[in-house]
């Protein structure tokens, strides 16, 4: 297990360059001298001459790519173009609130989408399951936007159950009052693609033998579902799981926008707007790496709920 | 096809081809084809909106401002054409602009109060500009913000026409946007963007990743390790966060800006697909067949083992197209689309939001009942066409 681990931490060093690469070659050779954008931004010439030779602007490339390297290995990514806070400060306060949305939202859809799915997958055929899917099909087809928007404006503008937007300072209060209406609104959106795609995982697995086994020496239905046929599912919902995470973020991008959550997703789009490259830069390396450890985390996961998955 | 023939004379029976098989199969699919009816009749929409035949005149400001749908009747207090255009000015804070809804501002007057009194410290960003700076005050003030750049941006663009003053009506079939466009015909023009966007850049991923596939799961070895770093370097960044990062970047937009964007991030599922076919079929008799008449690896990769394999990517294709619309519709939304002057679904949607408020919902409404409609044909098509090539996969609906 532990040779596993590590064998599979070494064979992510490659991509981790790559990804350092592929930011590097877009930041710093795609996007050219930064002194255009900085112009814009700062009067000061001498604030942009520093910023310069901070970049080693000025200096051979390889120069240039250690110094980005530097800063991937230490965290330090310098300031803000924009607002010269401390891109390592703005990353680990926004970290907060969008785990605060997140989190909640991942362990409430995997919940309903399973329960949902299960109970769909065991009237298959019906007409309730066939409802069920239309619904599905067509709400997955309505954009993201027109959920937030119609919801924001129901919910809370008109109804007033939920503050507009904004953010307060206790987790609590963040948690029930604030994050409410962002998670209602990812669950609605989330729901009913895992949901159409649990129920398949479901289907498969209920013609197989071992449930006939189970039916044939008598154990209730309930056992069958929750115990049996679950735990076999879990495989591919965990892929699933694990591979809708980037998906997820893509979701709070969005939500995060519009209700003025300080969350990264935010972060990330102000910092579009802004043309706030290191801001970027930093987040983008960062969450590709928090993307490989899921990745990893996922396999080893199987491995616990498969033991025949053989980790190699 | 007179290969079939020659054979028929002989009263062999043939059986059918890949494609004649998976068409009957589609045939006989009635919501397949029903998706595809309606996906074609976009198509073809597209084509004449592109060509000018449909919606040319889509820019024509042809009613009243914010003009209603004709089957809710003519807006008593809001027709008067002068008083929606820039309402910042007369807009209360957080309420919109007619009195009747004052009953609507009484429950935010609390929420309002809770965020001026207590989101000080969280925005510590303070060059942050006076959008956020006015936001934990006025949680509407980035909308009237934006309402307010429009219209600036609108006066100084309708001022160079200067059309001659023509009546307006004062409700068009399904309504008209802030300027009194019938929003029908922007949506049409809309949908010319976002499905070009989408199939473009789908073509351009489909492109990229086949040939990547190819060579990666025809050459194995090196090629192989390095086309599988390339594609998990791609992969293990989010999609949407690379797409942002390379609009961040290239700083002019543009059609053609956006339909490189989508396409150069995404290819990689393409790619992993056909990686895998490619190499089941390299070790395949006919391939070896194909090497013994002395065919070039290029013919090989191309000639022999391409068609045997472009059933997977023709699904992957559609379903890419769905996803690059919705990428696309969210990036213009966003304001890193298309640029101002060409209408989206996402740029209707951005407008959208700020006409709700004022409770003009039918631009909305429009945009995304358009979209709905096509993603949701587009989607079945989608199923019932991977469904009719590869039967073994039928009722499995992927994410």
């Amino acid at each position: 297990m532990t040779a596993y681990i590590i064998r599979r931490l070494w064979q992510m060093i490659p991509t981790m360059l790559g990804v350092v690469l592929l930011v590097f070659i877009l930041f710093n050779w795609v996007g050219g001298d930064p002194a255009y954008v900085l112009a814009g931004k700062i009067s000061n010439q001498e604030q942009i001459d520093n910023i310069r030779r901070q970049l080693g602007v000025d200096q051979p490339m390889w120069v240039q790519l250690w110094i980005f390297l530097k800063q991937v290995l230490t965290g330090d990514f310098g300031a803000s173009w924009s607002t010269n806070e401390k891109v390592a400060h703005i990353l680990a306060t926004r970290l907060g609130p969008s785990l605060t949305v997140l989190v909640p939202l991942l362990f409430l859809e995997t919940l309903f989408a399973i329960g949902l799915a299960l109970a769909v997958a065991y009237v298959r055929g019906s007409l309730t399951d066939r409802a069920v899917m239309i619904v599905c099909t067509v709400g997955l087809s309505i954009s993201i936007l027109v959920y937030i928007i119609v919801f924001q404006y129901v919910f809370a503008y008109k109804l007033g159950w939920f503050p507009v937007q904004g953010w307060g300072n206790g987790f609590f209060e963040n948690l029930l009052v604030y994050a409410s209406l962002p998670i209602l609104i990812g669950l609605t959106v989330s729901i009913a693609p895992s949901l159409r795609l649990y129920r398949t995982f479901f289907l498969d697995e209920i013609n197989q033998d071992y449930v006939r086994t189970a039916r044939a020496k008598g154990l209730s239905e309930n056992r069958i579902m929750w115990v049996h046929v679950l735990r076999n599912a879990s495989i591919p919902i965990i892929t699933n799981l694990m591979s809708s995470l980037p998906a997820l973020l893509l979701g709070s991008f969005l939500i995060e926008r519009f209700f003025s959550i300080p969350g990264i997703g935010r972060e990330v789009i102000l910092a579009v707007e802004r043309s706030d490259f290191p801001v970027i830069k930093a987040i983008t390396v960062y969450v590709a790496f928090a993307t490989m450890a899921t990745n990893l985390l996922a396999d080893l996961m199987y491995k616990a709920v498969d033991p025949r998955v053989q980790l190699k | 096809m007179n290969k079939t023939a020659m054979v028929n004379e002989v009263a062999h029976t043939v059986s059918p081809g890949l494609w004649a098989l998976a068409w009957k199969r589609l045939k006989s699919d009635h919501v397949g084809m029903v998706s595809l009816a309606i996906v074609a009749a976009f198509i073809v929409m597209m084509i004449l909106s592109g060509l000018g035949l449909v919606a040319g005149d889509w820019s024509r400001e042809t009613g009243v401002n914010y003009a209603p749908p004709s089957f809710i009747g003519a807006d008593i207090e809001g027709g008067a054409p002068a008083a929606p255009v820039s309402p910042p000015a007369g807009l209360p804070a957080g309420a919109p602009a007619s009195e009747h809804k004052s009953s609507v501002v009484d429950p935010l007057a609390d929420v309002l109060a809770e965020i001026r009194g207590e989101k000080k410290p969280t925005d510590a960003t303070p060059e942050a500009g006076a959008g956020d700076a006015g936001k934990s005050v006025d949680p509407l003030a980035d909308v009237m913000a934006d309402i307010k750049a429009s219209a600036a941006q609108r006066a100084a663009k309708g001022a160079a026409p200067a059309e001659p003053p023509e009546a307006r009506a004062p409700t068009l079939p399904f309504g008209g946007d802030k300027w009194g466009r019938d929003v029908l015909k922007k949506a049409i023009k809309g949908s010319q963007t976002s499905i070009f966007v989408g199939l473009a850049a789908a073509v351009v991923a489909v492109f990229l990743g086949t040939v990547f596939g190819a060579v990666a799961g025809y050459y194995g070895k090196w090629a192989d390790d390095f086309f599988n770093w390339f594609y998990s370097v791609f992969s293990s960044i989010p999609y949407l966060l690379l797409i942002l990062a390379v609009a961040a970047v290239l700083q002019q937009k543009g059609t053609l800006t956006i339909i490189l964007i989508l396409g150069l991030t995404g290819w990689t599922g393409v790619f992993r697909l056909v990686r895998g076919e490619y190499l089941k079929h390299k070790a395949r008799e006919y391939v070896q067949a194909a090497d013994a008449i002395g065919a070039s690896h290029a013919r090989r990769m191309f000639i022999h083992i391409f068609p045997n394999v472009s059933h997977v990517v023709l699904v992957q294709m559609s379903i890419l197209v769905v996803a690059f619309i919705k990428s696309e519709v969210i990036l213009s939304f966003l304001g890193f689309g298309v640029p101002v002057d060409v209408v989206s679904w996402g740029s209707m949607l951005n407008e959208a939001q700020n006409e709700l408020i004022l409770g003009k919902w039918w631009q909305l409404a429009a945009a995304g009942t358009a979209m709905a409609l096509l993603v949701t044909a587009f989607s079945l098509f989608t199923d019932a066409l991977r469904d009719a090539l590869d039967p073994k996969l039928k009722g499995r609906s992927g994410a």
